[in-house]
């Protein structure tokens, strides 16, 4: 039995933001693992208050960068469900279309940027080395795919971080015949690079096997908008039921001390996403990632990579699908039919279901409301499974090198955004107390 | 013009939803190329793991100020840095993530317990309340052809290109 006292203090990369992971391990045992959110807190949910429900997406946006898009679309949808709106045909399309890019764009920045150079040995995506043939390919096809997801983006929301156009009742500008062209010419020259990216994370051999449960917003078609939320263990959740679900279950949970909820741990993101629908996937996606889908339903954490992938194919054959359907036209924007209310809203944000909770009083103002983060639902998972990759790894007596990169490589096989819950990540291995 | 010559720079996040650092990925897409070729990327913590500071030609710096720490470390980067360009809004004029500077009494009592937990300074700054600045890029995000000329400017500064 090797007898190890650890000390290791080092900030984790390639992740979007940090928290603190707070480590003791004495004479070989764990005696702490706490993987805390602590952030230097910006406090939109005090600065929402008394704003103008007109101005409130946009000030939300600014939550993330990265899943800025999805905040937005989020927000959006508490207040037309607060004041009664209904968005047109064209605008669900258009709405489908920003989350498209935003997920392309975001699991393209994650797999290839963060997750990949793990694969490869290498520190930087940048290290790639051109001259070698594999590694050349690898890097042309990560741009390749984020710059077809960041085109769609820009056409259909005004730009792939905190868009403009995307307003509550509809969108302020429409894209051109052109643009729309222009769009499903890129989608269809990186496909080839979507299928090789799956393939790539097909092959890998990385697993960390946990039970767990998977809970997400599930519709047919597979969509990041619409649908209830199912979890794999029969919770069904109607649209009309998401505010007694938000409060009553998300946010209990997600402020919870313990590990669980109800006796069990649950995960929201890409891989709760193809576990429970998986058969919704468009049909072009199923037929050519096949023997990947054929891994799913997975408890290896690993494959939320994979899942990823698999999505970023759906969007692609998605939007291919989707833009041609559509002669956008601008169109007026739907009115409100109340003068006040509270809504929901609910999205499946690249790292899984994103909650807004809005009140709007009848002057217009929002009174209060509630956000509720993916990273928030997975951090308590997160921080079980760090604990056990530490105890399997030291009877091995892993050097301090190997610990913290096998660490960070299951942290970022999560996909944790510490800008949503947090900021400011170190991995802090304490020295053991004597 | 040396053949060899690179760019050192680092890209530095503080208090803000990091969207510039999205755009500058984004920017990669087209850009990749020339920038393996011209920039030597000493620190960034959304790239790579094995993170320098030593001494850099450009340290860009993104958000605001929120904790002592924060301003220690920005002064470090100062020290080290011999030009710093601060990267949108944040960084610039302190806001968004300063939106807590203007918050009413009511407001300011409710998170007092959380300033002080987390030792938050009393107000949030921007980046020039504590260092000297010598290119601004604001905008939410940035602005990306400000970044790019930003960018050629410093590499023509530089002897780069």
């Amino acid at each position: 039995m090797h007898q190890v006292d650890l000390s290791l203090t080092k900030e984790i990369t390639k992740v979007e933001g940090s928290a603190t992971l707070d480590v003791i391990v004495k004479k070989g045992k764990v005696e702490k693992c706490t993987f805390g959110i602590t952030e230097f807190k910006r406090f939109y949910t005090q600065a929402m208050r008394g704003k103008p429900y007109k101005t409130l997406p946009s000030l939300l946006a600014r939550i993330c960068g990265t899943c800025s898009n999805a905040h937005l679309l989020c927000s959006i949808e508490a207040c037309e469900h607060a004041l009664g709106i209904t968005p047109s045909p064209q605008s669900m399309v258009m709405k489908k279309l920003t989350m498209n890019g935003l997920n392309i764009r975001d699991h393209a920045l994650h797999l290839y940027l963060f997750a990949l150079p793990d694969m490869y040995g290498k520190d930087s995506f940048l290290e790639f080395d051109e001259k070698d043939e594999e590694q050349h390919q690898i890097l042309h096809d990560a741009f390749e795919i984020k710059a077809a997801g960041n085109y769609l983006s820009i056409i259909i929301a005004g730009r792939g971080v905190h868009a403009m156009y995307p307003g509550i009742g509809g969108f302020m500008k429409v894209p051109t015949p052109e643009e729309v062209t222009e769009a499903i010419k890129k989608l269809e020259h990186a496909r080839p690079a979507v299928l090789r990216t799956i393939e790539l994370f097909r092959k890998s051999i990385n697993t960390f096997d946990r039970q767990t449960h998977f809970m997400a917003l599930v519709a047919n078609p597979f969509s990041y908008l619409d649908g209830h939320i199912i979890s794999d263990d029969g919770d069904y959740i109607n649209e009309k039921d998401y505010r007694d679900h938000l409060e009553h279950v998300v946010i209990p949970y997600s402020q919870a001390s313990g590990y669980t909820f109800k006796g069990r741990s649950f995960m929201v993101g890409s891989l709760a996403r193809i576990n429970l629908s998986k058969d919704t996937l468009h049909d072009n996606t199923k037929k050519d990632a096949t023997l990947a889908l054929s891994l799913f339903p997975s408890t290896n954490i690993y494959h939320n990579n994979l899942a990823q992938a698999i999505e970023i194919l759906h969007s692609f054959d998605q939007s291919i699908d989707l833009l041609p359907s559509q002669k956008f036209v601008k169109e007026e924007l739907a009115k409100p039919t109340k003068a006040e209310g509270i809504g929901i809203g609910v999205v499946e944000a690249p790292r899984g279901t994103l909650y807004h909770k809005v009140t709007i009083d009848r002057a217009g103002k929002v009174v209060e409301g509630d956000i509720i983060v993916p990273t928030g639902q997975n951090q308590i998972n997160i921080e079980v499974d760090l604990k056990r990759l530490i105890e399997k790894m030291l009877p091995e007596n892993p050097s301090e090198d190997v610990l913290q990169l096998e660490l960070e490589k299951l942290i970022r096989a999560y996909d944790p955004c510490m800008s949503c819950a947090s900021h400011f990540l170190t991995v802090r291995i304490s020295e053991a107390q004597k | 013009m040396t053949e060899n010559k690179k760019l050192r720079i680092g890209w530095f996040t503080f208090s803000c939803c990091e969207d510039s650092t999205i755009i500058f990925t984004e920017l990669m897409n087209e850009h990749w190329e020339e920038w393996k070729r011209v920039l030597d990327v000493r620190h960034a913590r959304v790239l790579q793991t094995r993170n320098v500071l030593d001494e850099l030609d450009v340290a860009f710096i993104e958000g605001a100020l929120a904790t002592q720490e924060h301003i220690d470390k920005v002064k470090e980067i100062r020290s080290k840095s011999k030009k710093v360009v601060a990267i949108g809004a944040c960084a610039v004029m302190g806001l968004p993530s300063a939106q807590r500077n203007q918050f009413d009494a009511k407001r300011l009592e409710e998170i007092q317990p959380l300033l002080a937990r987390f030792s938050h300074l009393p107000k949030v700054l921007k980046l020039s309340d504590a260092i000297t600045v010598d290119v601004a890029i604001p905008g939410c995000p940035m602005s990306e052809k400000n970044f790019m000329d930003a960018l050629a400017g410093l590499l023509k500064e530089f002897n780069i290109v």
